[in-house]
């Protein structure tokens, strides 16, 4: 016995006397978020360097207001991510609701003046146009068992195909309602000069963060993605929880739909192309590992803002639009690379 | 002597497409005791457990739980009922901690509207009770609550996972091959949580291959060979060579001379 003592005091001494890069490794593991927080304040810095304008309140409004749309839609992108799945459809089905929204309030041209639906009526229906959206994602991979990845890439094409059914094409050029465009006002915050848009998207990451952290469905979306085996067997109702997460995730995209609306002043069924793709970039350079299970939703929003800053300082820098997607393609990797570095610590 | 079992099985039958993995088999548990079932692989042994679970619905037969009828769909419907198994693959999230893993699935909410309302969960006092029972099974030495499951060794994991099933099983827990991953010291130590939920009158089901553990700790032994009930002995009356014959098939034991009732 007292030998097995000895050999244990050994074990933990050699566990004290970990190197520099483990004791970096363990840190990152416990805080997802710190690699992308870092890689954030390292940028700002070095960007006021080529340009004097870049650290300015103005210019961060601007930037604020640039990532609201992708900031909004990683928000429920994280939460799908955060199970080990992932929504290629998240851009289309924000641009459906949209245009949902849009030509509830519009109507139908037909004989005479077309009548549209009041808004308390379109808005909601634009909203769980969204949900629904997310409800048949979920009832895919949950129901049908097909990958998430295959799923949505089928319904990206769906949700685009009925959206451009929708408008026949074109960008209906009408009178929006002013509620619709509530988002797109501007609002002073001492130095900074935001749109209503943006605080949204920050009032969408307060909740989710909530959610996540204090509930017990924060905490089964969690298991579900670190290992969905071992949540079933321990008694979570898994599909419940991953369904949940894609309706959630629906509504966040419409929610966003609605920044988006506030920000171009019309429902334009071209406004969402980019929004798939950034989106889980922004989710993947803030931290949360594409693998499900780990990371954090404000991670995200950091991941967002540092593509938008990226995009902004290497545009005041002088630098071309080509290098700056390398820049972002580069981030990218290095994001993927260190969540694997830090997985590779725990095995 | 004349105890009635706390779980009895009846005729559980179970096939995967063409393969049966249980064909018709029984099984006894009595208040109070450690009952070992052991047999050769594909005898049937996990398929058992977790039909007795409610990790897999049984094709045929009963599953009768404190003189009622149970039918398991789900996981949650046998730990419901008092069941609690810890499975080969422990299920536990590795990412998350010690106290939010012990309560996986059924977390304690915060008293007041912050409970109700807002559905808050109360980790301070998640933690506080996942402390007490790690430390009501002696398992000294996991120092950090809040430490990520992964950060543990293996022995470490299997006490979180005894320690949960301990904390929320009422009628009887069902080990699986607890053992099967672990080096010398750390298998003591389980073999140890074995016997103190035994001192606490609790039943423990202990599938294991390893028979000296087995002899060591149970009351009974059933051996399953092909999806059968080959035979129930005690460590008293049979050797371990002669459990590894039954096993195999190579000596039979005659109803008269089995363990059928509880010994304890």
């Amino acid at each position: 016995m007292s030998q097995d003592t000895a050999t244990y005091d050994a074990a933990a001494e050699f566990h004290d006397r970990a190197s520099l890069s483990q004791k970096a490794q363990a840190l990152l593991h416990k805080y997802p978020w710190l690699s992308s927080t870092m890689v954030l304040v390292v940028a700002s810095i070095i960007f006021s360097f080529f340009n004097e304008n870049f650290l300015t309140p103005s210019n961060f409004s601007l930037i604020l207001q640039q990532v609201a749309i992708v900031g909004a839609v990683a928000a429920g992108q994280t939460l799908i991510i955060l199970t080990a799945g992932i929504d290629l459809s998240c851009g289309a089905i924000a641009v459906f609701s949209s245009m949902t929204m849009a030509k509830l309030v519009q109507g139908t041209p037909g004989e005479g003046e077309p009548v549209g639906w009041a808004i308390w009526l379109a808005f909601p229906a634009g909203l769980l146009v969204g949900m629904l959206g997310g409800a048949i994602n979920g009832f895919l991979v949950t129901k049908v068992k097909l990958p998430p990845f295959i799923v949505t890439l089928g319904t990206y094409n769906v949700f685009l195909a009925l959206t451009l059914t929708l408008t026949k094409g074109t960008v209906p050029s009408i009178e929006m309602d002013p509620f619709l465009l509530t988002l797109g006002h501007y609002v002073n915050l001492g130095p900074f000069r935001v749109t209503t848009g943006v605080l949204f998207m920050f009032a969408m990451y307060m909740v989710l963060a909530f959610v996540l952290r204090y509930t017990s469905w924060g905490r089964h979306v969690y298991a579900v993605g670190d290992d969905i085996d071992a949540a079933r067997l321990a008694g979570i109702s898994v599909n419940r929880v991953l369904m949940s997460v894609y309706m959630v995730a629906g509504l966040t995209f419409a929610l966003a739909a609605w920044i988006v609306i506030g920000r171009v002043t019309v429902a334009s069924p071209n406004t969402g192309g980019d929004l798939n793709l950034d989106a889980i970039t922004a989710v993947v350079i803030g931290g949360t590992s594409l693998f499900g299970g780990r990371g954090t939703i404000f991670g995200s929003l950091i991941g967002a803002i540092i593509v938008g800053v990226f995009r902004n300082g290497l545009t005041l820098a002088g630098v071309d639009l080509y290098y700056q997607l390398l820049a972002i393609g580069l981030l990218i990797i290095f994001a993927v690379s260190v969540d694997q570095w830090i997985r590779k610590a725990r095995k | 002597m004349s105890k009635s079992p706390i779980l009895q099985a009846v005729g559980l039958t179970k096939s995967y497409g063409r393969v049966v993995a249980l064909d018709g088999s029984d099984l006894e548990l009595f208040p109070g005791e450690v009952l070992a079932v052991v047999g050769d692989n594909g005898a049937g042994k996990s398929t058992m457990i977790k039909c007795l679970s409610g990790a897999e619905i049984a094709d045929e037969g009963q599953i009768i739980l404190d003189g009622q009828q149970m039918s398991f769909k789900r996981p949650q419907d046998g730990r419901h009922a008092g069941i609690e198994t810890v499975y080969q693959t422990l299920a536990v999230a590795p990412a998350l901690d010690i106290a939010s893993n012990l309560f996986l699935g059924r977390e304690m909410r915060k008293k007041g509207p912050l409970g109700s309302v807002l559905r808050m969960i109360d980790s301070s006092g998640m933690r506080k009770a996942a402390k007490e029972h790690i430390s009501a099974l002696g398992i000294g030495t996991i120092q950090n609550i809040t430490q990520a499951v992964e950060t543990l060794s293996g022995g470490q994991r299997q006490a979180v996972a005894v320690a949960r099933a301990a904390a929320f099983g009422q009628k009887l827990i069902i080990l699986d091959e607890p053992t099967a991953a672990l080096g010398v010291r750390e298998s003591r130590q389980v073999l140890k949580l074995i016997e103190s939920l035994r001192d606490r009158g609790m039943p423990v089901i202990l599938i294991s291959h390893n028979m000296p553990q087995v002899f060591e700790v149970a009351d009974r032994i059933q051996i399953q060979r092909l999806g059968k009930r080959a035979a129930v002995v005690t460590p008293k009356s049979h050797s371990m060579n002669d459990v590894v014959a039954i096993m195999t098939g190579a000596m039979t034991v005659d109803k008269k001379d089995q363990a059928l009732k509880s010994v304890r």
